[in-house]
C-alpha cells in the first residue's frame, strides 16, 4: 500500500509541475526583448499544444481514480471517477461474473493507455473449507480476471497474481452475506 | 528442467525468534467424556525436599487424567487418608470411595539439587500393586515429570500411550478486524507453557512439526505480503526461508523421515504437489493436473501421499504411490473432503467433510470403506493427530470465535480448549514426547 501511494503521490506531482510548467511559460513569451530600432513584432501567438486529458491517478488504497474529463470515466461525471475493482465469486467457483465485464474493460482500457499502471490481483475465498484449499482456490479467481484482461489485451507481464485465501476476509461475519463479501478478487495498482 | 539448483536455501536468518513466555493459556473444556470412566484417585504428592515445590505435581497428574476423559477423579477433598508409599495404603478407605485405582508418590530433593520422584500405581478392587517408578528431574522439570506419571498411568489402564509429553502448535489472531497480529506458539498438551516462536502483522497458516519435534515448518505472508515457506528450529530460534516461486508456496509436510518436504506450488500453472530434498535440494515435481492438488500428508512408511485434489469437479481425497505415480481416489461420499492426515497404522484417514452445508471432521475407514463424522460443530478443519492415534485435535467455531477442540478417534472423549486471546486455529500435534524421563533405581 505504501509503494502505490507514493506512486500516486509522484503522479499527481508530475502532473502538476506539467501544469505548473504552462502556465509559467506565458509570461515570459508575453515579454519579448524589444529592439528601439525595430518595430514592434506582431506578436502571433503560437498554436497552443492540444491540452492533454487528465491521466487515470493510484489513490492511497492502490484504486484507479479517473479524473473528470478522463476519456475513461463516464461521460458527463462532475465528479472524479473512483474504480471499485472487486469482483465477486460463488462458492467454490472461479467464474468471472458477466456483471462484472463492463468494470473489467474499463480496468482493461485504462492499463492499455497508460504502460506505466501495474496491477496486483488478490484473490480471495470465504471461509468455509480447508485454508491451503482456499489458498488455491483465490489463486484460482485471481486468475480468473487475469485472463480476462489478458483477453482484452493487457500484457500478462503487468499482471501479478496473489492469492489470500481465507486470511484476508473483508466481512468479518460467519454468515452467507459475509461469505458473499468475501468471495472475491481485488485489483490492487501499484 | 534441472532442479538441483532451482531450490536455494537462504540459511538461518538471526531474527531474535527466541522463544518468549506469554499469557493466554489454552484451557481444556470437557465436553464428552467416556460414560464408563474409571475412577481414579491421585493422592497428594509428599514434597520431603527444601521449601516447596515449584508445581503441584500430583495436581498435575490429577487433570491429565481427568481432562482425557476416560477418568473420574476423585477430589482431594474427599480422601480418607493420604498415603504416600505402599505400607500407608489402606484399600479399605479407597473402596469405600469406590475408587479402582489409586496413585501415590513422593518428591525428594536429591544433593546434588535434582529433584526425584516415586510413585506407584494400585488396583484397588485386586488390592495390588501394578506400577511402581522412580525418576529424577531438574527442579524446573516437575511438569514435565507430572506429564510422564500421566503417561505411564493411562497406559497401564487403558493400553493407549499417553500424549501427555507431546506439544500442541497453533496460530492466534488477535486484535481488531483488519489490524490483527498473527502469533506462531506452541504449548503442551494440556495447554499449558505457551511460547511464541513467531509474531507477524501478516497471515502464518499451515504449521506442521518435522518428525524429531525440534523444527518446524509453516507458511508466512510477512515479507512483502506474500507466502514462503520457513522452516524454524523452535529450540536455537533459527530459521531458514526456501526460495519463493511465482504463486502459491504452501502445505508443508515433513517426510516420515525428516529429509524431505512434500509441498505445494503454482508455478507451473495451476497448484501441483512438489517434494523437496532437503539435504540435495532437489525439487521434483509429483502431481501434474491443471486442477487444484494441495494439502499432501504422507503415510507412516513414507511410500505414498494423499492429497486434496478438484480433479474430478470437487476437492476430494486422492492418494499417489511416489515410486511409480499412481493415483487413486480414496473419498466419494460428499461434495467436500480435503485436508486429510493419514492414521499412523495406515487403516484409515481424518478429513474435513462436508454434510449438508456443514464441515465436520470425517473419519473414513479404508479397509471398510466407511465414513464416520466425528464432530458435531461447524467449520471445522485442520485435524492433526496425536502421535498415540488416539486422539485428533481440529479447530472450530464457538460464539463467533476460532477454538481448537479435540476428539477421540473412537467419537467417545470431546473437549474444547478455548483461549482468552483472540482466534486460535491451525493445530498441529508435535509427533513424539518432547522430554523422556529413565527410571532410575528406588
Amino acid at each position: 500500500m505504501g509503494i502505490s501511494t507514493m506512486r500516486g503521490l509522484l503522479m499527481a506531482g508530475c502532473l502538476a509541475l506539467f501544469l505548473a510548467g504552462c502556465a509559467s511559460n506565458e509570461p515570459e513569451e508575453a515579454a519579448p526583448e524589444m529592439s528601439p530600432a525595430d518595430e514592434a513584432p506582431e506578436l502571433v501567438p503560437e498554436p497552443m499544444p492540444p491540452k492533454a486529458p487528465p491521466k487515470a491517478m493510484v489513490n492511497a488504497d492502490g484504486k484507479l481514480v479517473l479524473p473528470k474529463g478522463s476519456p475513461h470515466a463516464d461521460g458527463n461525471a462532475m465528479m472524479d471517477e473512483v474504480l471499485q475493482g472487486v469482483f465477486y465469486f460463488d462458492f467454490d467457483q472461479a467464474i468471472v461474473k458477466r456483471t462484472g465485464h463492463a468494470e473489467l474493460n474499463k480496468h482493461a482500457k485504462v492499463l492499455g493507455d497508460d504502460r506505466m499502471l501495474r496491477v496486483r490481483l488478490e484473490g480471495h475465498a470465504d471461509e468455509r473449507g480447508t485454508r491451503e484449499y482456499n489458498l488455491a482456490l483465490g489463486e484460482r479467481r485471481a486468475n480468473a480476471i487475469r485472463a480476462y484482461l489478458v483477453a482484452q489485451g493487457v500484457a500478462a507481464s503487468r499482471i501479478e497474481v496473489i492469492s489470500y485465501g481465507e486470511e484476508k476476509p473483508a466481512s468479518p461475519g460467519h454468515n452467507e452475506s459475509a461469505w458473499a463479501m468475501n468471495r472475491r478478487v481485488e485489483i490492487v495498482y501499484r | 528442467m534441472r532442479c538441483s539448483d532451482i531450490l536455494v536455501v537462504i540459511v538461518a536468518i538471526g531474527l531474535g525468534l527466541a522463544s518468549v513466555h506469554v499469557r493466554g493459556e489454552l484451557t481444556i473444556e470437557v465436553t464428552k467424556g467416556m460414560d464408563n470412566a474409571v475412577r481414579v484417585a491421585v493422592v497428594p504428592f509428599e514434597w520431603r525436599g527444601v521449601g516447596s515445590p515449584e508445581e503441584d505435581v500430583s495436581g498435575i497428574v490429577t487433570s491429565d487424567l481427568r481432562l482425557s476423559g476416560r477418568f473420574d477423579t476423585l477430589p482431594r477433598s474427599q480422601m480418607l487418608s493420604l498415603p504416600s508409599e505402599a505400607q500407608d495404603v489402606l484399600y479399605r478407605d479407597w473402596r469405600l470411595l469406590r475408587v479402582e485405582y489409586l496413585v501415590i508418590g513422593y518428591l525428594q530433593t536429591l544433593a546434588d539439587g535434582r529433584v526425584k520422584l516415586h510413585y506407584e500405581l494400585f488396583n484397588v478392587l485386586e488390592q495390588s500393586r501394578i506400577l511402581a517408578e522412580a525418576i529424577t528431574g531438574g527442579p524446573d522439570e516437575l511438569r514435565d515429570m507430572g506429564h510422564h506419571v500421566s503417561d505411564v498411568v493411562f497406559e497401564k489402564l487403558t493400553g493407549i500411550e499417553g500424549a501427555f509429553s507431546t506439544r500442541i502448535m497453533y496460530v492466534t489472531a488477535s486484535g481488531p478486524f483488519g489490524e490483527k497480529v498473527y502469533r506462531l506458539n506452541t504449548a503442551d498438551a494440556d495447554g499449558h507453557r505457551v511460547r511464541t516462536i513467531l509474531v507477524s502483522r501478516e497471515p502464518i497458516v499451515s504449521p506442521t512439526w518435522a518428525p524429531d519435534g525440534n523444527r518446524v515448518a509453516y507458511v508466512s505472508f510477512e515479507d512483502d505480503s506474500r507466502p514462503s515457506i520457513y522452516i524454524q528450529d523452535i529450540a536455537a530460534g533459527t530459521r531458514q526461508v526456501l526460495q519463493r516461486f511465482s504463486g502459491l508456496n504452501g502445505a508443508p509436510a515433513f517426510s516420515p523421515d525428516g529429509r524431505q518436504l512434500a509441498l505445494v506450488l503454482s508455478k507451473s500453472g495451476s497448484p501441483d504437489i512438489w517434494i523437496y530434498h532437503l539435504e540435495t535440494h532437489r525439487l521434483r515435481q509429483v502431481t501434474r493436473h491443471y486442477g487444484i492438488d494441495t494439502e499432501p500428508s504422507w503415510s507412516a512408511d513414507g511410500k505414498s501421499i494423499v492429497f486434496t485434489s478438484d480433479r474430478g469437479g470437487k476437492p476430494q481425497i486422492y492418494t499417489i504411490r511416489l515410486s511409480d505415480l499412481f493415483i487413486e481416489r480414496l473419498t466419494f461420499e460428499g461434495d467436500y473432503n480435503a485436508r486429510a492426515k493419514v492414521l499412523a497404522d495406515g487403516s484409515g484417514i481424518v478429513m474435513v467433510h462436508q454434510r449438508d452445508d456443514v464441515y465436520h471432521i470425517g473419519l473414513l475407514d479404508l479397509r471398510r470403506g466407511r465414513m464416520t463424522i466425528l464432530t458435531e460443530t461447524s467449520l471445522d478443519e485442520s485435524p492433526s493427530i496425536a502421535p498415540n492415534g488416539s486422539m485428533l485435535i481440529y479447530a472450530t467455531q464457538k460464539d463467533e470465535q476460532g477454538i481448537l477442540a479435540a476428539v477421540s478417534i473412537d467419537g467417545g472423549v470431546k473437549f474444547n480448549l478455548p483461549s482468552s486471546s483472540g482466534d486460535v486455529r491451525e493445530p498441529s500435534w508435535s509427533p513424539k514426547k518432547y522430554k523422556v524421563f529413565v527410571s532410575v533405581p528406588d
